[in-house]
């Protein structure tokens, strides 16, 4: 998922942009595109995207800024998200969120030091039947206990 | 014959080993020399048995689950000898815990391949889209009225009266927007839908264009959801491509087109003003009503903006009639509702039936109380802006009023079930909490209200000033529930109060709002 990420490239952000500048609303789809490229928006691309839009750097950076998914610097090789919403707490979600930000020496929603793994909170992946669950780098798990968690975990500082 | 399979495709059903199954039955079926036909499908539902596996025999699919790997060779001997295996669960449709339910809406999801759209129509896809492309926008919208059918997002407000005024109002643009951003936790029905039956989706958002005009559509997932954005689009590919959906919708003067758009991970834009806002590359924010979005909406055009639930509920209206749906429920609350179950929960899935079961029906019966085995405490019904309901309230009936009358509401149809081990406190806390992080920041009360509520709980749990506290936080949340722009600011003061009126002794306080009731 995470694979074919490139380095900032102010061309190739020109291009992203240009491709969705035929959609109707096409902020999201932008911002959306740029991160599948790059893995984050780069501020950069905050004044590339005003310009193309025909609208203000502070309303590019006032949308950047209120959706969680839009990153600010690059994710580790992997991203764990462990779902943190009330029905995976009534499986048992805190303890695993304790033993992963213990296991991995970080915080939730902060990169390993080494850049191996991104601890993030997702509130609720729908796997709420199959609870607590997980999703490394997109793949879903379900019905997580200690032994699976570790198992991820174990990948994930790969 | 060809051994011929369905094993489910879900995101739940792949999140505990559904892949792993289907490539293991792929790999002993080829060292056996052995020809399967191996179909994908949405699922069941029943997802305490995911991942099942069914396979077609002369009297229907027989179902087996949970299995896993290890069990797949072991499996296709059984299936090829037409012997007993341990994990048989005999035919998928005599599974007491499905035979039970009133599959309207959910008809198709977990037998049909979601990618075929022959498949859809040889099971009944399609008849609704026929049948309003027969009578027409005004005769579409009065059926729609009739069936009684409302809101499936959480609302509840009728979704004829919502059609009918962007019928009535005249633009040269309208729209149709499917909220497909299914935040609440406990819920996963939309998922479902869009994994499992993507068409029905499709059908009956292009009626609803149909009946008022509107000639574009846009489906807005969540971007937590990348199964159902990519089952979405592929199914919207195939609609195209054979005529559902382009200038001519099946073949009639109507033009109705569609495309996917994902979210971002904001709670808030499940909302419906702030999806239009994030839709047109805004900041997800609330906008103030009015303008109703059927007369200013997406870009400022009439827009009809449904659940995935009310949209998908609708070709069945359409098919069987309005009287047909509305026989179905209790007092206002007409039809079936797809109720999830969830959290520790024993059986927990997709529950579909008609209005009126009891919430304790539903979590002791149906549900199986909790996985844990511990008792039942509390069960959270609505997602994260919904009332937590004790015991004592278990005879609360399935139904927009019933719930409301109690403080409480079905929301989106999802319960999470918590054991005696929780601590409410810690809840009311978080749900606090979700409100100061999710909050858009629009209005006062939701923006400064939850973030000086968090503090408040805090203090209480701290024993500070406990009494005094708690008439704080009572106060607090009545600014929040009736000074806020919309339910994310409204509600959240649902599963608060709903707390500290139930479980006191999780406050530490005396049973005085026990007493005050």
């Amino acid at each position: 998922m995470k694979t074919g990420q490139v380095p900032w490239n102010k061309e190739v952000a020109l291009d992203r942009i240009r491709e969705c500048l035929d959609r109707e609303g096409p902020l999201l789809p932008i911002l959306h595109a740029l991160q599948e490229e790059f893995g984050y928006i780069d501020e950069a691309a905050e004044p590339l995207i005003a310009e193309a839009l025909n609208i203000t750097r502070a309303e590019v950076h006032g949308v950047v800024t209120l959706y969680h998914d839009f990153r600010r610097a690059p994710a580790g090789r992997h991203v764990l998200k462990l779902c943190r919403a009330e029905a995976c707490q009534a499986a048992g979600g805190d303890p695993l969120a304790a033993h992963a930000e213990a296991r991995l020496g970080v915080q939730m929603g902060t990169t390993a030091p080494d850049g191996s793994v991104t601890l993030e909170p997702v509130y609720c992946l729908g796997l709420c039947a199959v609870a607590p669950s997980a999703m490394l780098d997109g793949r879903v798990v379900g019905q997580l206990d200690q032994a699976q968690l570790d198992a991820l975990l174990v990948e994930a500082q790969q | 014959m060809m051994l011929r399979l369905f094993i489910p495709f879900d995101a739940a059903a792949l999140a505990v080993g559904a892949d792993a199954v289907a490539a293991g039955l792929q790999a002993a079926a080829t060292r056996r020399n052995v020809a399967v036909d191996i179909i994908r499908t949405g699922s069941r539902g029943l997802y305490w048995l995911e991942p099942m596996v069914e396979a077609e025999t002369p009297a229907g699919r027989v179902a087996y689950g949970p299995v896993t790997p290890a069990d797949a060779d072991g499996l296709l001997t059984a299936l090829l000898a037409d012997s007993a295996h341990a994990l048989r669960l005999g035919p998928t449709e005599e599974i007491p815990w499905l035979k039970r339910q009133t599959r309207l809406t959910f008809a198709r999801c977990g037998i049909v391949d979601p990618r075929s759209l022959d498949d859809y129509r040889a099971h009944g896809g399609g008849k609704g889209l026929q049948k309003a492309l027969s009578l027409g926008p005004d005769a579409i919208v009065e059926e729609v009225v009739q069936s009684g059918l409302r809101g499936r997002g959480g609302a509840g407000f009728p979704t004829g009266i919502k059609w009918r005024t962007v019928t009535q109002t005249h633009a040269p643009q309208k729209y149709v927007v499917c909220n497909a951003d299914e935040g609440d936790s406990g819920t996963f029905a939309d998922r479902m839908i869009m994994e499992g039956d993507p068409f029905v989706l499709i059908e009956g958002m292009a009626i609803a264009g149909i009946a008022t005009g509107a000639t574009k559509g846009y489906v807005y997932i969540r971007s937590e959801y990348p199964h159902a954005v990519a089952a979405m689009e592929a199914a919207i590919v195939a609609a195209r491509r054979r005529g559902m959906l382009g200038h001519s919708v099946a073949g009639s003067a109507f033009s109705f087109d569609m495309e996917v758009r994902v979210g971002a991970g904001a709670y808030v834009c499940g909302e419906e003003t702030s999806l239009l806002d994030s839709l047109e590359g805004k900041r997800g924010q609330v906008r103030a009503k009015p303008p109703l979005p059927a007369h200013k909406g997406l870009f400022g055009c009439p827009t009809v903006i449904n659940n995935v639930l009310s949209f998908a509920s609708v070709p069945i209206i359409l098919d069987k009639g309005a009287a047909f749906y509305r026989d179905f429920g209790m007092g206002r609350s007409r039809g079936t509702m797809p109720i999830q179950l969830a959290g520790n929960i024993k059986h927990g899935g997709l529950f579909e039936t008609a209005f009126g079961i009891t919430l304790g029906e539903l979590v002791d019966d149906v549900g199986g109380g909790t996985r844990s085995g511990r008792p039942v405490r509390a069960v959270q019904v609505g997602g994260p802006l919904g009332a937590y309901f004790p015991r004592a309230l278990f005879d609360t009936p399935f139904d927009y009023e019933a719930f409301a009358a109690r403080d409480g509401l079905i929301g989106h149809g999802g319960i999470v079930v918590f054991d005696d081990t929780v601590d409410m406190a810690r809840q009311a806390r978080f749900a606090l909490e979700f409100c100061a992080i999710e909050s858009c920041g629009k209005c006062t009360p939701c923006r400064i209200g939850a973030a000086r509520g968090v503090e408040v709980v805090d203090r209480i749990i701290k024993n500070e000033h406990r009494t005094a506290n708690i008439e704080v936080l009572e106060d607090l949340c009545n600014t929040m529930k009736f000074g806020s722009l919309c339910a994310l600011g409204g509600f959240t003061p649902y599963p608060v109060m709903s707390e500290l009126t139930h479980f006191p002794e999780d406050f530490g306080a005396q049973p005085r709002l026990q007493a005050a009731e």
